[in-house]
């Protein structure tokens, strides 16, 4: 799973998910869960009731801060239970789009863009030589599918379709790749 | 299906403290490794050379137990001389990679040694076969291996293709070498290449400061 942002200029975000991997935990609030499917699941259905009862209570949609502090608080207060990472990304109207990674112990990071699960791994390399800051969406969503297809191609546990979500002010886009469309490599 | 993902300890003891490749090119091969020797968490050594040769056009990348890794090495060495020398011409690439997977079969139990073979014959041209732990041989047109590979599979998929000339191959090896050294901490020093071809070997370094740089999060 790949998160993706564009910071500056076209106020674009691009969260991929596979199968029921992506929560949406607010409007504008998308969760990637990673690990044990139970507690990632457990968790961001206790956190989507804590990020809009706090919604409700501020009469103002959420901070995306807020909401992956939220996870983060529940990763940390219960480390010694669960088994579940987190990418929690989206749009406010404070700063725009933006990424966080919640780590397994509770570690809560904010970074441009971050990738995660078991088939993260495989593309460090290509995620780190590829992006550039201030992508456009066309450009943030062939480097997203182009690490999903290389990821899926090596992670025997990863597969299957390719979902994507752009997260703009204007709403939510989803886009299903399913895997015979996905970019081929070289020995495939 | 479930996953594990820990990103503070892997789950599994990384068997490889090392990362290493090697690019079939119309022509001959380009090898590279990184430099770096671990003992735990202190570097044992931080110029190591792991690209070592075992006859006049073939070299091997060893990842793994430095000790088992030239333990093989010199007897495949020597192995490879007398047969060379019994048939009165250059071995070829296959029969020294052949040499390491049955010593590497043999012992596996013993043994921590993965190993890339890479070099020129006038049979087959440039060839690449990669022997990992276990034993296993199969030629493949690029390889990597060591704890650092994992990082560069997917840069390694979509930077290579078929027929590149050799600066490209040197290129794509230094450039995946550096990204790997970026992440895995058992990988580091300095990116140490070889291009071996009918000609000859040519060997050179590219120091830290020298090594392309990415933009990274």
């Amino acid at each position: 799973m790949v998160g993706v942002e564009d910071l500056v200029h076209f106020r674009y975000y691009v969260s991929s998910k596979t199968i029921n991997k992506l929560i949406q935990v607010h409007d504008r609030i998308f969760c990637c869960i990673a690990g044990s499917l139970a507690d990632a699941q457990a968790v961001t259905k206790a956190a989507k009731f804590q990020i809009s009862f706090h919604s409700i209570q501020m009469e103002s949609p959420p901070l995306v801060k807020a909401a992956a502090s939220v996870l983060k608080e529940l990763c940390y207060n219960n480390k010694e239970e669960l088994q579940a990472g987190f990418i929690t990304a989206g749009w406010d109207r404070k700063k725009g789009p933006q990424v966080y990674t919640v780590a397994l112990g509770g570690m809560l990071l904010s970074q441009p863009f971050t990738i995660g699960g078991s088939g993260s791994t495989y593309i460090y390399g290509y995620a780190d030589a590829k992006y550039k800051p201030d992508m456009s969406k066309e450009e943030c969503l062939q480097f997203a599918t182009n690490a999903l297809a290389l990821a899926m191609g090596r992670d025997n546990v990863s597969g299957g379709v390719a979902h994507l979500v752009v997260i703009t002010e204007e709403g939510v886009e989803h886009i299903v790749i399913p895997g015979d469309k996905l970019p081929k490599f070289h020995d495939e | 299906m479930l996953t594990l993902y820990n990103p503070i300890c892997s789950l599994y003891n990384p068997i490889y403290y090392t990362t290493i490749m090697a690019v079939e090119y119309d022509g001959g091969v380009v090898i590279g490794a990184d430099s770096r020797t671990t003992t735990g968490a202190y570097i044992a050594n931080r110029v190591t050379d792991k690209l070592t040769p075992i006859h006049d056009r073939i070299f091997c990348c060893r990842s793994g137990s430095a000790a088992d890794t030239q333990a093989i090495a010199d007897v495949v060495t020597y192995q490879l001389g007398f047969h060379s020398i019994e048939l009165d011409e250059a071995p070829l690439v296959q029969t020294a990679a052949n040499l390491f997977k049955a010593s590497c079969y043999r012992y596996r139990e013993e043994l921590m040694a993965g190993i890339i073979v890479a070099g020129w014959d006038k049979r087959r041209g440039g060839q690449v076969y990669t022997v990992p732990v276990g034993g296993m041989l199969v030629r493949q047109p690029v390889s990597v291996g060591g704890s650092g590979s994992t990082y560069i599979y997917g840069y390694m998929d979509s930077n290579y293709k078929p027929n590149m000339t050799k600066d490209q191959c040197l290129r794509l090896v230094s450039g995946a070498l550096s990204l790997a050294m970026e992440r895995d901490g058992s990988s580091g020093g300095v990116v140490r290449l070889a291009a071996i071809s009918e000609t000859g070997v040519d060997r050179q370094v590219i120091l830290g400061n020298q090594l392309p740089k990415w933009s990274t999060a």
